[in-house]
Parts: structure tokens; C-alpha cells; sequence
């Protein structure tokens, strides 16, 4: 990956607290076009918080969020999508007893006629969702009046990316879109993954699931309380140190090894969760 | 494409009411006899229809936005009784009366409409507060101006023919009109333009809606003035048509509106149902009121006949709900 050009999408010293919370301090990430960033990180970690950043929900208590290297400000999610941002939540976020056609058009319904009798373009409107989808490889879905409740995980979450990109999307974040879906599903969504970054999309890829990060990304962060813990390329690390890094910062071996030594003088017994929190 | 097919036709979200309005008929063509399919029989329960069809269908649609509108109740002798005391007590002109009627229903839709988009109160419990708000100033300021708890209006001319007369053979209210023609509108803005299309979506995720860019305040307040605009204008039309106004009644149009609507497809939850669906659950609901009295059944036994039907269609609609959303094209054919 070429670093020579300006970043598509980058965050520069950005802290956010709420109240006397710091939530997030002194985050620094850069995201390039065609690229996947996978945010990784335990729960708590302050994913989600980037997220509603990036996305316009919140704004940052301070530092920049650049776009094509100019600091922009979003006042809110659509100002956020008319930049070019789309998220993805893990349901699709879509509205599950819309047919797909209606659905995938909320907003910016096709009509024709003239005056006060212009009229939804059913036909045209389902032609066009079936398209978008079937060109990220979701053959399955032929009928545009089906019901979005009736498809699958996976085929929820193509048809939202789907609908991300058909509608100019340049930043596709999706948040833990493989956490509630078969193992087979999963692969559905890390192909579509795949296919929008070969358009050239930039991805940001939430998950705490190392492997579907390891199969499409480029690029990984892992967010420890706040913070950036690490920030490395693909290839650089491991599976394991990847696994280490999330579960907090110390190893995960040597946790094990202390589980093991704690339960073999105490009878058996596991530690108390007290003992974890002693360990910070 | 989309050839017609039975289960096609099931899948539809007024398949329910379509089967409950098919059942009812048979059922009071078996026990009232024909007399209950003439014209006489036809009149007395698409009068209760046309009434409660044109409160129905807004309501609906409040529910389908994921709303409730319960204040409709108190809308309906407010109307009658505001056309009667402009009109009827002050003698005043009887366009003055409407005008004002149908204004009364524009303020409370949008105060019932503000409170729900600024408190976040559910608005069940907003719309319970206007009912009783409504109740108590129609009975307080109708005993004040009048020193009574009814209201005589005499009407002649357009607006009795235009708002509460009978037609064809004095039988029909001119309201059937109304509710036919309104009804039309209904079905062309809610399922033929975009608007409908944004209805459904804030009924299946408002959050989501408001993001595609969807003006989801706007629309909820819309649909608020529609519902009680439109139960101040039923009020308003029975006052013209029975030449006098009571402050009580009315309330009964909570409940029947809510039954037409569930009968007639609509999701409780918001999100899903027709507007089709409501004109049949209406028609359901009227003829199982009106029928009772073509049998030879004792009509204390109308209540049992609408909760079994409501609990019968609500069942039926969730497993055709089930079918619509688990409908997949068959692998391969066509």
C-alpha cells in the first residue's frame, strides 16, 4: 500500500470525553482509498466512540478529523453521509418489513409522472436494488418486492453496503457486521468486503474477531482504554500477538500460565474477578 | 413480473381483512338473511363505516409511523359541539362553525404532534392527556356558554347537502361520499407516492428513517393533525346531520378505530399495513356492529362476535406477516 497519497479519511489528536470521562485520547489514524483499516479492541475499548465520530453522531472534544486532507466538522449523521461516510450497523440497519426495492430507496424514492400525481417507480426502483446487490455477488436475490426481514444476516448486510455504494458512498464503516452471523455467512460479508475495496472504497472494518480482520485487512489498529495500543500493517504481526494485544496488553500465555498457578494452590478454583481488576 | 397468484394475494398485508370481511358476510347472509344485502341493510352499516372509516385510516397510519392517537375520542364531540354552539347557540354563519370546527382539529393534531416529538413521551400517554384535556373543555366551556349539555343546530342549503344529508333514497349519509373519495387520496398518496414510502419507514426505525433524510418530525406531526382534523370533521358532519350536539359520546371511536385497523393488517409496532386493509377492516367492523340486528340473536352478543373477530384477524395477520417475510422466489423457475 502506497502511503504517498493524502489519506481519504484521517484522525489527528483527537481526544473525546463526556463530562469527566475520557473516552478517547490522543487518537491518530489514517485511512486510504482502497484500503481496509480494521479497528480492533475489547469491549469498552472506545470503537463504538470512533465510530459516532466518524459517522456524526458526535463531535470530537478535540483534534481534527481530515477529509482528502481538509479538516472537516459533521453536524450530524447525514451531513456525515453527504460526505461520503456510510456506516453499517451489525442488523444492516435497514427496515425489515420493506420490500427491498422500497427499502433500499428510502429518502430518494425513483417517481414518475408529473405535478402532485408523481408516482413511486416500483419497477425501476426494484430493478436497480436487485442490481446493486447482485453486482457484489449476491445472486440469490432476484425479487425486489421481497420482504428485507426475509433475507439472511449476511444478505441484510450486502444489501446495506450495497446501497452504501450505489449512493456514492467513499468511506464504508461497518460495525461488527460479522459478529451475529454463521460461519458461512460471515464469508458472504468478508467477500463483499473484498469487493468494495476493489472499487476503490476505503474500509473501516470493526470487529473483534482476528481472523475475519486477519482475512481482509491492511491495515490494523488496536484500541486499548482510549488509546491507540498499536497501528501496523499487514503481515507485521501475528494471529497470536494480534489476540495478545486485544485481551489487554499482557499475553495472553502468561495470563493463562497465572490461572493455572492460581488454581493449582487453591484447590482448583479460578480467581476471583477481583483478581483480574488487582492485575491493572 | 409479478403475475397474480394466490400466494401472492396472501402475502399482502390486507390478506387478513380481506378473509374476515368474506367470513362476516357469509356469516350474517346465513343468520340475517338477505334483507342485510338490500339497500335498506346496506345503508345501516356502510353508514357506521364511512363514520368510523374516515377516523380509521389516519389513525392507521399514525400506527403504522409507529403513533398512537387516542384523542380522537374527544375530537369528535368537540367538532360537533364547536359547529353547534358557532352555529346553532350564536346563530352564527355555519361556514364560520366548520371553519372553526376543522380548526380546533389542526391545533390539538399539532400540540398532540409537538409533544410527541419533544418529550419523547410515548404518545399513547400524550394523546390520553389531550383526550381527557379536550373532554374537559368541551363539557366546561358547553355548560358555561349554554347552560346545557346539548346543542340544537338547524342547517339548510350546500352545507347541509354537501356535510349531512342522506342521498340516493335518504338513506346513505352524504358521509359515505366522503369517506370513499378520502379514502382514494389515502391509498394514492400512501401507496402509489414517496410519501407513504416514508411512513413506512419511520414505522420500522425512525432513527434509520431520519438519516435517509426522511423529515420523520414533520411527517409525525402531519399525521397527528390528519387524525384529529379528520375526528373533528366526522364530528362536525353528525352535528349538521342530526341537527344537534352532545358533549358526551365519542369515545366509543377510540377503540373501533384501533379494532378496524388491527383487523385490517396494520402492525401494532408500526411498519407494515395498507390502507385497503383498514377500508376492509372497517367494513368488517360495521357489519358485524350493524348485522347483529338482521339475526335473531340477542344484540348484547355484538361485543363477544368483535373480540373473537379481533383476536381471529390478529392471529391471521401474524402468520401471513410470517409468510411475506420468509417468501422466497422458488430456486431455478419462474
Amino acid at each position: 500500500m502506497s502511503n504517498a497519497t493524502t489519506p481519504i479519511l484521517a484522525m489527528r489528536g483527537v481526544n473525546k470525553s463526556f463530562g469527566p470521562i475520557d473516552v478517547l485520547q490522543d487518537i491518530s489514524l489514517e485511512l486510504h482509498a482502497g484500503e481496509v483499516l480494521c479497528l480492533l479492541g475489547d469491549n469498552g475499548a472506545g470503537k463504538s466512540t470512533v465510530i459516532r465520530l466518524l459517522s456524526g453522531v458526535h463531535k470530537p472534544s478535540s483534534g481534527t478529523i481530515e477529509m482528502d486532507g481538509k479538516p472537516v466538522s459533521f453536524a450530524n449523521p447525514r451531513d456525515a453521509s453527504e460526505h461520503g461516510i456510510a456506516t453499517v450497523h451489525q442488523f444492516g440497519g435497514t427496515f425489515p418489513l420493506m420490500s427491498i426495492g422500497r427499502s433500499f430507496f428510502v429518502g430518494v424514492e425513483p417517481t414518475k409522472g408529473w405535478g402532485p400525481f408523481k408516482i413511486y417507480d416500483r419497477k425501476k426502483a426494484n430493478a436497480i436494488a436487485v442490481k446493486a446487490v447482485q453486482d457484489f455477488g449476491i445472486t440469490r436475490i432476484d425479487d425486489g418486492d421481497r420482504l428485507v426481514g426475509g433475507l439472511s444476516g449476511g444478505e441484510r448486510q450486502s444489501l446495506a453496503i450495497a446501497r452504501a455504494v450505489h449512493f456514492g458512498a467513499r468511506v464504508l464503516i461497518l460495525d461488527e457486521p460479522t459478529a451475529a452471523l454463521g460461519v458461512k455467512q460471515a464469508t458472504h460479508v468478508l467477500r463483499i468486503v473484498n469487493e468494495a475495496k476493489k472499487r476503490g472504497l476505503a474500509v473501516i472494518f470493526i470487529t473483534h474477531q482476528v481472523m475475519h480482520a486477519m482475512a481482509v485487512g491492511d491495515h490494523f489498529a488496536v484500541l486499548i482504554r482510549g488509546a491507540v495500543a498499536a497501528d501496523f500493517k499487514k503481515g507485521e504481526k501475528s494471529r497470536e500477538e494480534i489476540t495478545d494485544l486485544m485481551a489487554g496488553g499482557a499475553s495472553m500465555s502468561s495470563l493463562e500460565a497465572e490461572i493455572e498457578g492460581y488454581m493449582a494452590s487453591h484447590g482448583g478454583h479460578p480467581p476471583p474477578t477481583s483478581a483480574h481488576a488487582a492485575q491493572d | 413480473m409479478s403475475s397474480i397468484s394466490l400466494g401472492g394475494l396472501l402475502r399482502r398485508p390486507e390478506a387478513g381483512a380481506a378473509l374476515g370481511l368474506i367470513a362476516v358476510l357469509i356469516f350474517f347472509a346465513i343468520f340475517g338473511g338477505v334483507t342485510f344485502l338490500k339497500p335498506a341493510g346496506m345503508a345501516s352499516w356502510l353508514n357506521v363505516a364511512a363514520n368510523l372509516g374516515v377516523i380509521a385510516i389516519p389513525v392507521g397510519l399514525l400506527m403504522i409511523a409507529g403513533e398512537l392517537d387516542i384523542s380522537v375520542g374527544a375530537m369528535v364531540p368537540f367538532g360537533a359541539m364547536t359547529v353547534a354552539v358557532i352555529s346553532g347557540h350564536y346563530e352564527m354563519s355555519i361556514w364560520l362553525g366548520i371553519f372553526l370546527a376543522l380548526s380546533f382539529g389542526v391545533i390539538v393534531g399539532l400540540v398532540n404532534g409537538y409533544l410527541v416529538i419533544k418529550t419523547a413521551v410515548p404518545s399513547l400517554i400524550v394523546t390520553l392527556g389531550t383526550l381527557f384535556a379536550v373532554q374537559g373543555i368541551v363539557l366546561g366551556l358547553t355548560v358555561l356558554i349554554t347552560k346545557s349539555t346539548s346543542v340544537a343546530l338547524t342547517t339548510e342549503g350546500t352545507a347541509k347537502a354537501l356535510f349531512g344529508d342522506f342521498v340516493l333514497g335518504g338513506q346513505l349519509q352524504a358521509m359515505v361520499g366522503w369517506w370513499l373519495a378520502i379514502t382514494s387520496l389515502y391509498i394514492f398518496f400512501v401507496h402509489f407516492s414517496r410519501f407513504g414510502n416514508w411512513i413506512f419507514a419511520m414505522g420500522g426505525d425512525k432513527v434509520s428513517a431520519r438519516n435517509a433524510g426522511i423529515p420523520t418530525e414533520r411527517m409525525t406531526i402531519l399525521l397527528f393533525v390528519l387524525s384529529s382534523t379528520s375526528a373533528a370533521f366526522v364530528g362536525m358532519c353528525q352535528a349538521i346531520l342530526y341537527n344537534s350536539a352532545q358533549v358526551a359520546g365519542g369515545q366509543s371511536f377510540i377503540f373501533n378505530a384501533i379494532i378496524s385497523v388491527v383487523v385490517g393488517g396494520v402492525l401494532l409496532t408500526g411498519g407494515f399495513g395498507s390502507i385497503i386493509g383498514i377500508f376492509f377492516g372497517t367494513i368488517t367492523f360495521a357489519i358485524v356492529n350493524q348485522g347483529i340486528y338482521y339475526t335473531d340473536f340477542d344484540r348484547n352478543w355484538s361485543s363477544l362476535i368483535i373480540g373473537i373477530l379481533l383476536l381471529g384477524a390478529v392471529l391471521m395477520n401474524n402468520t401471513f406477516r410470517k409468510m411475506a417475510l420468509s417468501y422466497a422466489p422458488k430456486k431455478g423457475g419462474k
